[in-house]
């Protein structure tokens, strides 16, 4: 009998092509995601006279600096429209397909990648993008690179790993009603810290996992970089491959048949163990957002900003203090008493068809006392969202309703959080000066961030919610 | 690859927790190609107020450290962002080393990959090592990858570093050029694994 196995044992061994003496694996990787930021690798592999290796297993995506509004007038800005043409052209030169600008299946890379059937179980991914945790979802490993490894992937198809520990965070029982995927992710960093999955492959698992939508599966994978891990998955179900059938680019028929016979093997083994364990009860779990300038700076609606005065550690004791002077706030504030300036939904967070349904359910018949800007994930979720109407729920209550791209999340297409600014976001990063310089994030659910709209606050969505479908 | 083996030189302290890599690199400079320019604006946003003037009291500031290769951090250095240009700007400001008690895991990896050293040492070690450069910033501080030891005087302290990135840094290899001795590998996996993963083939050309 061999050894029982992690669900990520099992993926590592798959792609393990060789392995030095000191331990360092050389892996085939199954797909590689590439946006406008890639340019730098593609100038790697010009300066070395190479060619891309398999230009078939390659996708580009134009999001991180695609405009989200008055698409038809082109991008203004020239240094941003040279970022989009670069791709095409680096596409184009390399025979690598691409979502462009205009494309009508064009969106986030991590909601267009398995919305298009592309990231699938088993697979091996990576993206020069943090956030490719996010494909995890499918029980894929899924991790992000820098530069110079999105360049050796482009002229090899392979990469260079060491192999992460492994930590299975187990979420059990059942959530309340208004609790999203957000809050699970967001509760997971504030208990293991922003650094607590550092050098760990996590595994999620639970009755609290299980019960999550593929959307939702994503929203906390894309988050596990939040929490330091080298990569997010969930093992693939029932919910996984109901996604994934009748998707463009996954098998089709008797191939998806045999596909799924596999893919059900890609499970922890029952007496499989992890280098950690870290457990939470999902049903104690309360809408959470952040406070501070790291995500693990998250604490539940109902409680107030930390007092430095009573912190022991002097580090964290300065480190809170200039924390809540960049922030805005004060110690011991109540969360529901901080006033926000605008709000954003969207990136490859929470922008998915359920995200949006989520805000929907609390903003429909309500006026959002701040403006806001409502991104979603790709252009075929914008089309979904449209035709479910839910675009017109957005616009009465008085928020803007645009085209996909990574947006207010990073701001570098100009969708920007001004200086001195506070914003509720859906996003996933709430460092300091992320949404723009000097600008002000909390992090929150999509329902959360809707809350905070129409009440002009920080707000719990629970009594929202009253008498209404969700 | 550029080799690092020992490194002597003036260190800068950075004493603050969680630089993530956007305050590295600001994500409003990520268009710019590899070049010096990148060196001019690390750290961009801590470093210099909102019309752009030097924060006279920020340590990469200060005469004394303008001319440092080492910087010492606090905990978890370089989360965040994959962007590997965190590592160019760092390097391009005349940094090969940065000292902390830990690093994100994607900036640990870019940082190999530029023979630049991201030396792991204890909290306390980080904190001790950034007090006494900052009572005498003129002594320099060794940082020996062989040993994996930072002298500072008559202060030595050990650091941490898995063996796969010591190994890479000591020789100086060149990722692609390695992954080329295993080509008949690599060809041999790609044909074997289509009969046995003939699903993970992208169904649409």
């Amino acid at each position: 009998m061999s050894n029982p196995q992690t669900l990520f044992d099992k993926l590592w061994s798959t792609h393990e092509i060789a392995r030095r003496e000191d331990g360092a694996a050389l892996l085939w990787v199954d797909r590689h995601y590439v946006h406008e930021g890639s340019f730098l690798s593609f100038t790697q592999i010009q300066d070395r006279g190479r060619a891309v290796a398999e230009p078939e297993l390659t996708f580009g995506i134009a999001d991180h600096y695609v405009p989200t509004r008055a698409r038809q007038r082109g991008i203004a800005d020239p240094t941003i429209a040279a970022m989009v043409t670069t791709l095409e052209a680096n596409a184009a030169n390399n025979r690598i397909s691409l979502f462009g600008l205009g494309d009508p299946r064009q969106g986030i890379v991590h909601v267009v990648g398995p919305e298009q059937g592309l990231t699938l179980p088993g697979l091996l991914v990576v993206c020069g993008d943090s956030h490719t945790s996010t494909h995890g979802a499918f029980g894929a490993y899924a991790f992000g690179i820098g530069a110079s490894e999105v360049a050796h992937v482009l002229m090899t198809q392979t990469l260079w790993q060491k192999k992460p520990k492994r930590m299975r965070i187990t979420v059990s029982g059942k959530t309340a009603a208004g609790i999203g995927a957000k809050d699970i992710a967001l509760s997971v960093i504030a208990q293991i810290h922003a650094d607590g999955a550092r050098g760990h492959a996590v595994e999620f698992t639970g009755t609290a996992i299980s019960a999550l939508s593929m959307e939702g599966r994503m929203t906390l994978c894309n988050m596990s970089i939040e929490a330091g891990g080298r990569c997010g998955m969930v093992a693939p179900d029932a919910v996984t491959f109901s996604y994934l059938k009748d998707r463009p680019f996954a098998p089709k028929g008797a191939a998806f048949d045999r596909a799924v016979e596999a893919w059900s093997q890609l499970v922890s083994d029952r007496d499989a163990t992890f280098d950690r364990e870290v457990t939470l009860d999902g049903g104690a779990i309360a809408p959470v957002v952040t406070w501070g300038t790291t995500p693990d700076d998250a604490s539940p609606i109902d409680s107030a900003v930390p007092d430095p005065a009573r912190e022991t550690d002097p580090v964290r004791a300065k480190y809170l203090r200039d924390a809540l002077v960049y922030m805005g706030i004060t110690p011991g504030q109540k969360l529901t008493d901080i006033a926000i300036d605008r709000i954003f939904i969207g990136s490859c967070t929470n922008s998915r068809i359920e995200d949006l349904r989520a805000a929907a359910a609390v903003l429909a018949g309500r006026k959002s006392k701040v403006p806001g800007l409502i991104s979603p994930g790709s252009s075929i979720v914008k089309r979904q969202a449209e035709d479910e109407g839910l675009d017109r729920i957005f616009r009465d209550a008085g928020l803007e309703w645009v085209e996909s791209g990574c947006s207010m999340c990073v701001g570098v297409n100009g969708d920007l959080v001004p200086p001195g600014e506070r914003c509720a976001s859906t996003t996933n990063r709430n460092f300091r000066g992320r949404q723009g310089q000097g600008s002000r994030t909390h992090l929150m659910s999509p329902a959360m961030v809707a809350a905070a709209a129409v009440c002009g606050h920080l707000a719990d969505v629970r009594p929202l919610l009253a008498g209404r479908e969700v | 690859m550029e080799k690092f083996v020992r490194l002597t030189a003036i260190a800068c302290p950075l004493p603050i927790a969680n630089v993530d890599t956007d305050q590295i690199m600001p994500a409003r400079y990520l268009k710019l190609p590899r070049s010096p320019e990148l060196g001019r604006v690390l750290l961009n946003d801590l470093r210099r107020d909102a019309d752009g003037n030097e924060k006279p009291d920020f340590p990469l500031n200060q005469p004394v450290w303008r001319d440092a290769k080492i910087l010492v951090a606090g905990r978890n250095f370089g989360g965040g962002s994959s962007r590997e240009a965190a590592v160019y700007a760092l390097y391009e400001a005349g940094f090969r080393c940065v000292i902390a008690p830990s690093f994100g895991d994607i900036f640990a990896q870019n940082a190999v990959k530029n023979g630049f050293l991201a030396a792991v040492v204890a909290e306390a070690d980080a904190a001790e090592l950034g007090a006494l450069i900052a009572a005498d910033p003129d002594m320099p501080v060794t940082v020996d990858l062989e040993q994996q030891a930072i002298t500072r005087g008559n202060r030595s302290f050990a650091f941490t570093i898995d063996p796969i990135s010591r190994n890479q840094l000591l020789n100086g290899w060149d990722d692609v050029d390695l992954t080329e001795s295993h080509r008949d590998h690599i060809a041999a996996f790609k044909a074997a694994d289509r009969e046995r993963r003939p699903w993970a083939q992208p169904a649409l050309k």
